[in-house]
């Protein structure tokens, strides 16, 4: 496989292939909040991550005790292995010289239960673990996909999808990769290691004494490694996270990437990026590789050392040959697996920083929040006031996009914002959308804050459609279904009917059961238009905001749509973000924005004779019709 | 709304000759490490035998200098274990920093080049892909292939090797123990046979469905503003929880056999020991066999208790390994329908005419009944703009996407100054044509960037040129300038703004051949009409296909083509055929039909209306 024009970069090519990425607006545009390189943030972020673990865990509680009881159990039955070997050596050969098998048999059956009890002891522990380690994850995942889900507009359009995309792919299978295949085998070897020094101190102190000279060797050298791989780890993840990011981007615009001739470059910043991920894991691997010999090093010292020792002392006659033997089997048992075992405590260093990740974006409180006492939008028709009283915004500091604005739309009326670009009139839309909330000031529907309405009730209340019109996948039906999930197909039909869209749909391939490929593929600009102006009349809300919503159609079909809007419109409120004066003469009321503000205020026909800019529009067009 | 599968046609169905056939062809990214790797083996294998020698020294210490009460011995021995003991030590150090570097590169490599196939397949693989498959083929299946190709596999023949070795020391110490122990493999054969067989399958599945469960997320990702709209959060929740519930229930299976597995893998070698320290102490008492020889064969067999426990885990990576070879071969096995002809030309920019052909050109989508293009016959002068008219979904996009082959003619041919676009070089054709989509696709990277896309090196002036003809010189006036990221899929910009810098793009460097589809829908008046006299200037230079929704913008074309059913229906000057063809009047007349209110009309200012 070869792959094109991807050779090596330049050596002075590399800022180059960093810069491509260009500057944020937001500082914190790659990261939650939490996270932060300080010292501080990276203690707080590991303060979280643990109380999210035992947040975690804390279900599973019963479980777990019956987990660590069966490996315990399965711990006791794996040690009495060598236990019983040195009993065997030294206590049943002289008996059975002497013709006595009863010592030796007692040992076999003794072996035979030991074997038969770690056999069941490790599968029951095993499932156990599984089943645990199942559900925390599929919690999890559910925890931060919901939390993404809470998490506001503003949030999401800094932190882009393809990160998000990477928290719940590769972070979750980072900690998946734990719970597969490590867990036990970490917690088997911390047990087994308390457990033999336990028996080597029981066994003959003196010799244990020697061996114990080890500890704080093995306890220096994982703290140094716990710290730099720690470190480590966090860097793989952030690099995973730009890998993912890219390819996620490229992939969605691979018709922009094909038909512009960028595959050479991509593949350079691809390489780039994926030689930076390279480097990360390398720098990890490295330490492993280094701590696991090291672990080793003490271990085979200290064999050595007890060799010589005990050695000495059974010549001494102070102890027995088959507790020498025993000793140093129970060492085997001790550094085998510490040392083989760095493999998973690797898988330990990689989930915990994964989950620091994970632990960060729950930390992040959504800027729009669910408010803690709802309170309920008054029920039955003939509600949708909406106020804005003293409302100031900016998406960023110190550029102030809505300056005090000041507006009341009564029930039922129709708006039409017009403006130049940048006036404030999405903002508007926004704001009533409660995609943001204002910086100062309220907005209020029908009386209440909107920072006071529950999700649910504001929903129903509020439908705000735009130029994006994103299909899920599923069928057509589905799709309009979104606008209302309980509604049945004879609604989902008179929807697309009222909307003009009944009939595209039922020549597709399969009518309403057609499955909108990968995000609507298949269907045109103008035909998802379509299939969201039937999903928004399908939810009937009690406001309707459009936002720019009929671009991409053609004049028939658009016709088509403003005459059922006219219908749809006529006992609602609307903001109808307007392109075209057609739209703007049959509304109830037309508002000129400019610079944040509104400048003129008043039913067309009245604006239309003042002396204002509307009326120089509205002079405009009556002169270019005749 | 469930989860589709069809993103994933070769995928689900059991795969290869044989199980381990798609990784065994991935085996040339080790080759650039087969250095690397001999040396791995060997320091692998040193570094056990360093291993399996310190308990016989044990044995000779307690058989000689213990038995025979000779301290002087002792020290010699032990000091023979400590050397052991550090050249264990250090091969191992020596191992395991070569294998790091090993996998990590082997593994980048691979992604590389997977992701390079991906950007040559056409637009119809990825209309069908789900990209969240695609996805985690690039990261887990990755991953998995590499925690296998570098320490599976390695572990594998060093455990194997392990095990005989002692075995073989053990069949020598003591022959009819040593055998017993030889027979202890047969029921480990039969249970690892039994477990990779099962464990396959799951794996599969599991991979799989990660991908489904990526692509939820990614997909709820793309469409967060359309869910915070209609507040559908708990409705893709329980979508997503439905996903995260199969990943869950395939996780606890896999558990649940890897448990299965592991405790009998436990108990073959426990059950073994248990059957040596009886036979062994009875040939002890027999004397047939002396302490320390039983104390060396019980430690020696002891070591076989690592390889043994580590075969589940080795073998379920190998299995994770060669279903994840699976998938990426499915994808690297996609030939790239869309590439150069044997013998393709390339046609410099100044040697092109810019006459463009369209000869009984057809078109359907792959796995489509009815093709969506039957018959278009259609020429464009050199010079001469094309507005393409038809009803909304017609296929005037797709018509578009035949021009730089983002989708190949499945009938008749279309031909650039006689040549047939597919006997140009892809490259050299795509450098020709500057193309805007019906909605800018625009990456989270700078403005540059994306302005630049394929052509990194465009110049200053260039850039500046083609921003002042789209009327985006916005784009300067943004925090950091040219260089400020625009967010995700330019969502920090107005719509207008968006459509101005694809349009920016698509005339950078004045292409031969434009095409725009609907390049002014979402333009203020103002910046319409401004776009509209730079537009007439670039466009006298090229060829160009537009497609159009509104009477305004066709003011832009010498002619207009209406696309009917696949068919060009009618061709001619926008008055023409608004005289004579009923159907073009219906889609474009100025004037509706009466008793409905009269359409929008040109407006000076720049007040965000558009014209009809």
């Amino acid at each position: 496989m070869t792959v094109p024009e991807q050779a090596d970069p330049p050596p002075g090519d590399e800022p180059e292939l960093t810069r491509w990425r260009g500057t944020a607006t937001d500082p914190e545009a790659d990261r939650s909040r939490a996270e932060d390189s300080s010292p501080e943030a990276v203690q707080r972020l590991r303060r979280l991550s643990r109380t999210l673990l035992a947040d975690l865990l804390r279900p599973h509680r019963r479980r777990l005790a019956a987990a660590v009881g069966l490996l315990l159990t399965q711990n006791a039955a794996a040690m009495a292995g060598p236990y019983l070997v040195m009993v065997g050596i030294d206590r049943c050969i002289a008996p059975l010289r002497a013709g006595d098998p009863v010592p030796l048999t007692a040992v076999a059956g003794a072996f035979a239960s030991a074997a038969v009890t770690e056999y069941a002891a490790r599968r029951g522990f095993l499932t156990l673990s599984a089943r645990i380690g199942q559900a925390v994850l599929l919690d999890l995942r559910q925890r931060v996909f919901g939390h993404f889900l809470r998490l506001s507009v503003g949030f999401h359009e800094r932190y882009t999808s393809g990160r998000m995309v990477s928290r719940l792919t590769s972070d979750l299978d980072s900690i998946a990769e734990l719970v597969d295949g490590g867990i036990d085998s970490l917690v088997l070897a911390a047990l087994s290691i308390l457990s033999v020094a336990a028996i080597l101190l029981w066994l003959d102190l003196p010799l244990a004494a020697v061996t114990l000279f080890a500890f704080p060797f093995l306890f220096w050298l994982s703290r140094w490694f716990a710290r730099a791989s720690a470190g480590a780890y966090r860097r793989t993840r952030e690099a995973v996270a730009l890998v993912i990011v890219h390819f996620v981007e490229s992939m969605r615009g691979i018709r922009a990437v094909q038909a512009f001739r960028r595959e050479p470059r991509n593949q350079r910043i691809f390489v780039a990026l994926g030689d930076e991920y390279r480097r990360t894991s390398l720098h990890a691997f490295r330490l492993i590789a280094t701590y696991s010999p090291a672990i080793k090093l003490i271990g085979n010292v200290t064999v050595a050392v007890v060799l010589c020792y005990g050695g000495w002392r059974v010549l001494g006659g102070r102890t027995e040959v088959g507790v020498l033997a025993a000793f140093l089997l129970y060492l085997r048992r001790f550094f085998e697996p510490m040392q083989e075992l760095s493999q998973f405590y690797n898988s330990l260093q990689s989930a915990t920083a994964a989950l620091e990740k994970l632990a960060g974006v729950l930390d992040e409180r959504p800027s729009v929040a669910e408010p803690a006492r709802p309170v309920a939008l008054p029920a039955g028709p003939g509600h949708g006031e909406l106020t804005f009283r003293a409302v100031s915004f900016g998406y960023r500091a110190g550029t102030p996009i809505l300056a005090g604005l000041e507006l009341t739309v009564p029930a039922g009326q129709t708006v039409a914002l017009i403006g130049p670009t940048g006036a404030g009139k999405s903002t508007i839309a926004k704001l009533v959308a409660r995609f943001h909330d204002p910086d100062t000031g309220t907005v209020r529907l029908d009386g209440v804050d909107l920072r006071d309405v529950g999700d649910a009730d504001l929903r129903r209340a509020v439908v705000l459609v735009t130029q994006e019109n994103h299909l899920f996948s599923g069928t057509v039906a589905e799709n309009i279904r979104f606008g209302r999930p309980g509604a049945d197909d004879a609604a989902v039909q008179a929807a697309a009917r009222a909307i003009g869209a009944h009939d595209f749909i039922a020549a597709l391939p399969d009518g309403y059961a057609t499955q909108v490929h990968r995000r609507g593929g298949r269907l045109s600009a103008g035909q998802r238009q379509l299939v969201a102006f039937a999903r928004a009349f399908l939810a009937d809300p009690a406001v309707l905001i459009l936002d720019e919503a009929t671009s991409s159609l053609d004049v028939p079909t658009e016709r088509l749509v403003q005459r059922a809007l006219s219908t749809i419109l006529h006992d609602r409120t609307a903001l109808v973000i307007a392109h075209r004066l057609s739209t703007v003469e049959t509304a109830d009321r037309v508002l000129v924005v400019d610079g944040g503000r509104i400048v003129e205020d008043g039913p067309p026909a009245v604006l239309a004779e003042a002396d204002g800019r509307y009326a120089a529009l509205h002079r405009q067009w009556r002169d270019s019709l005749v | 709304m469930p989860a589709e599968n069809d993103g994933n046609p070769a995928a689900r169905v059991a795969a290869g000759p044989h199980p381990v056939h798609n990784l065994w062809r991935l085996r040339h990214y080790l080759r650039p490490f087969a250095a690397e790797f001999a040396w791995l083996l060997v320091a692998g294998l040193a570094g056990t035998a360093a291993g399996i020698a310190v308990p016989l020294v044990v044995q000779r210490v307690v058989d000689g200098p213990v038995a025979r009460h000779e301290p002087g011995g002792l020290v010699q021995l032990g000091g023979l274990a400590l050397l052991l003991g550090v050249v264990e030590a250090v091969l191992i150090f020596i191992r395991r920093w070569v294998q790091s570097s090993s996998a990590v590169g082997m593994e980048a490599a691979l992604r590389a080049d997977v992701y390079a196939h991906l950007q040559r397949l056409p637009t119809s693989f990825h209309d069908r892909w789900q990209s969240g498959q695609l996805l985690s083929r690039i990261t887990s299946d990755l991953s998995a292939i590499r925690r296998f190709l570098s320490f599976g596999v390695f572990f594998l023949l060093l455990n194997l090797t392990t095990y005989v070795v002692v075995v073989a020391l053990l069949v020598h110490l003591h022959p009819a123990l040593g055998l017993l122990v030889a027979a202890s493999a047969v029921p480990l054969l039969l249970i690892s046979r039994r477990f990779g067989r099962h464990y396959h399958a799951a794996s599969r599945r599991m991979q799989d469905q990660q991908g489904d469960v990526a692509t939820l997320v990614e997909e709820t990702a793309q469409g967060l503003r359309t869910m915070k709209a209609y507040g559908r959060g708990p409705e893709l929740a329980a979508r997503f929880a439905g996903g995260a519930r199969t990943l869950h229930d395939t996780g606890v299976g896999k558990g649940r056999l890897m448990a299965n597995t592991s405790a009998l893998l436990d108990l073959v070698p426990n059950v073994t020991l248990g059957v040596v320290l009886v036979a062994g102490a009875a040939a002890a008492a027999r004397g047939a066999l002396t302490i320390g020889e039983l104390v060396a064969f019980v430690s020696l067999q002891l070591m076989l208790i690592w390889p043994v426990q580590s075969l589940g885990w080795i073998i379920a990576n190998g299995q994770e390994a060669a279903t994840a070879a699976d998938r990426v071969q499915e994808v690297l096995d996609t030939p790239p329908q869309i590439v150069d002809a044997p013998e393709a030309l390339v046609l410099p920019r100044d040697a092109v005419v810019g006459r463009l052909r369209f000869e009984r050109v057809a078109f359907r989508y792959p796995g489509a009944a009815t093709p969506v293009l039957r018959e278009v016959d259609l020429t464009i002068e050199p010079g001469e703009t094309l507005a393409l008219v038809g009803a909304t979904g017609c296929g005037k996009s797709t018509l578009l996407s035949l021009v730089p082959r983002l989708n190949d003619v499945t009938g008749g041919r279309i031909t650039l100054d006689g040549h047939d676009l597919r006997d140009l070089r892809l490259d050299s054709l795509r450098r020709l044509v500057g193309m805007a989509f019906e909605e800018p696709t625009l990456f989270s990277m700078s403005i540059r960037e994306n302005l630049t896309l394929g052509r990194p090196d465009a110049g200053d002036d260039e850039v500046r040129a083609a921003l002042a003809l789209a009327q985006a010189d916005f784009a300067y006036d943004l925090p950091w300038g040219l260089a400020t990221r625009v967010g995700e899929q330019g969502l920090s910009l107005s719509g207008g703004q968006r459509q101005r810098l694809a349009l920016a793009r698509a005339v950078l460097g004045h292409p031969a051949l434009l095409v725009l589809d609907d390049p002014l829908s979402a333009l203020d008046v103002h910046t319409e009409a401004l776009v509209e006299a730079a537009l007439r200037r670039v466009l006298r230079g090229s060829t160009a296909l537009l497609v159009v929704h509104r009477p305004s913008t066709i003011a832009l074309a010498d002619r207009v083509a209406l696309l009917d059913d696949g068919r060009i229906t009618a061709i001619g000057r926008h008055s023409e055929l608004l005289a004579s063809v009923p159907a073009y009047r219906a889609l474009l007349a100025a004037e509706p039909p009466a008793g409905e209110p009269p359409p929008a009309a040109s407006t000076p200012d720049g007040w965000g209306l558009v014209r009809s």
